[in-house]
């Protein structure tokens, strides 16, 4: 803003201006609809954005399959170690290769610290994470999670 | 307009007809005492209720919702604590004065609470120099504060009540100038005639421009008095943790608090009396139907609807404004505030010379 010289009278009526200026916006934020939200009480209607990470999840389709193929990129991905993959090795019976299957997929829900990096480094968009976030329980054991089914 | 002497009278010679005539006055003198503190903290919860809620709206929040329904019990609850936390003692304060401070303080709002004419017939004190009076009781708050400042022994206890000292002496003149300004307008310092006075028009639109004028200056300079606002720089949370009574616990603490509190009460109160019309209903000369309408709304509604109007102006210019520094305060109180309210007595004088008035 230019610095001006100010004679004493429009000091007062600039004052007078901006301070009625703060006191309009202030107005105006005392009618809008409160923010607030009612935690528990509002279970029903409660709106959690998209991309809130709240727990990692594998989707499966109607036939119970999930489309990871065990190459370990979101375990290596992983700042916490929070995931560790199980594999073994089939033989595909077609062509006689070995292949890598997935046996479990265990997840540490108290180490995770919501960094995306799995599913950014996933290949094949095998986990994302989902909205729920009531994850408190009374043991932590019960943190540890298997995703495939 | 109904008339609360009928009533006051009334029991008055009810007592008088069974107990002599001394023992009356003194029955009555404690049965003020006691409505007048009843009054004063049930005003206090009600307000204490009334901030939390008005500055979470203004900060888009809720407030308290939890405790009873739509959180009426969190100030009860809140005062409760208050109550049975432990009264602490320090070594090296000076005990007397550091016990003594709180209570000054209280004593001085709990004075001109009740010289408030609450209603018609219903003033405690009603006598020729009333607002002067007002204006007297009001300002030796501040001892208690410089008091409780220097016998924590702690500096930034000092620093507040230093600030406060500062402030509070610039301000009183300011809140001196723009009653003076209305004083000249009524032509009385009785509260009871001041409300009596505005019977046909309040003060403000009878005054027109310098009572508006007045209206304002009175605004900024009663949230200076009162510590609030812009102007709580000798609590300053940020700067001096809890300012003048940062070594104060339990009820000591409460007491100041309360106090706080109720001076933004007495402020806005005295505002509503002298600028409002006190208790008196809105008259617009001319349209007697509307008038005589009015008049069914008992006076207590129309005292506190004023009052309670001028404190969410109040709170609403607090929840706005970031704190002022302490030579910013000064600047604004001795540079600006005065030199307006003086011109603006001239001003208002001139116009009650010449009638220029509605």
């Amino acid at each position: 803003m230019k610095r001006e010289r100010y004679t004493y009278l429009s000091t007062v009526t600039f004052a007078l201006k901006s301070l009625l200026s703060g006191l309009k916006v202030t107005l105006t934020e005392f009618f809008t609809p409160k923010v607030t939200e009612q935690y528990p009480e509002n279970r029903k209607t409660l709106k959690i954005s998209e991309r809130h990470r709240a727990r990692l999840t594998m989707p499966h389709d109607e036939n119970g399959a999930n489309r990871c193929i065990a190459c370990g990129l979101c375990q290596n991905a992983c700042p916490n170690g929070s995931i560790s993959i199980v594999t073994k090795s089939v033989t595909d019976e077609e062509t006689g290769k070995s292949k890598k299957v997935l046996v479990s997929y265990e997840y540490d829900l108290g180490c995770c610290m919501f960094c995306q990096l799995c599913v950014n480094a996933c290949p094949k968009n095998a986990i994302e994470f989902c909205n729920d976030f009531e994850n408190a329980v009374y043991d932590r054991k019960k943190l540890v999670q298997k995703l495939n089914r | 307009m109904y008339d609360f002497s009928i009533i006051t009278t009334a029991i008055d010679q009810f007592l008088r007809s069974l107990m002599p005539s001394a023992l009356a006055t003194f029955l009555e003198c404690v049965l003020i005492a006691v409505c007048v503190l009843v009054a004063y903290v049930l005003l206090a919860i009600v307000m204490i209720f009334m901030e939390r809620k008005v500055c979470a709206a203004f900060q888009c929040r809720l407030g308290p919702m939890r405790v009873g329904f739509w959180g009426l019990l969190q100030v009860f609850a809140d005062v409760f604590k208050m109550i049975i936390k432990e009264i602490i003692d320090f070594k090296r304060t000076d005990n007397l004065l550091y016990n003594l401070a709180p209570f000054l303080v209280v004593l001085s709002s709990v004075l001109t609470f009740s010289c408030l004419p609450f209603a018609n017939g219903i003033e405690v004190l009603d006598f020729n120099v009333g607002l002067f009076f007002i204006m007297a009781t009001s300002s030796f708050g501040v001892l208690g504060i410089m008091l409780a400042g220097w016998s924590s022994n702690n500096k930034f206890s000092m620093i507040g009540a230093m600030r406060s000292g500062a402030q509070m002496v610039s301000y009183e003149l300011s809140i001196g100038l723009s009653m003076l300004t209305l004083v000249a307008l009524s032509g009385t310092l009785q509260l009871s005639e001041i409300v009596a006075r505005q019977a046909d028009m309040w003060f403000i639109f009878k005054g027109h421009l310098p009572a508006l004028t007045a209206f304002i200056i009175y605004l900024i300079a009663g949230n200076a008095e009162t510590n609030r606002g812009p102007f709580d720089l000798p609590e300053a949370e940020s700067e001096l943790t809890a300012g003048y009574h940062t070594e104060y616990s339990g009820m000591g603490f409460g007491f100041f608090y309360v106090a706080e509190f109720m001076n933004l009460f007495i402020v806005s109160g005295i505002a509503a009396t002298i600028f409002l019309g006190g208790w008196m209903p809105l008259h617009v000369p001319g349209l007697d139907a509307f008038n005589a309408t009015m008049d069914y709304i008992p006076g207590p509604v129309w005292f506190f609807g004023k009052t309670f109007f001028v404190i969410w102006l109040l709170m609403w210019i607090k929840w706005t404004f970031p704190r002022l520094r302490i030579d910013q305060v000064i600047t604004l109180e001795w540079k600006y505030l005065m030199p307006i309210g003086l011109v603006n007595l001239l001003i208002m004088t001139l116009c009650v010379v010449m009638g220029w008035t509605f």
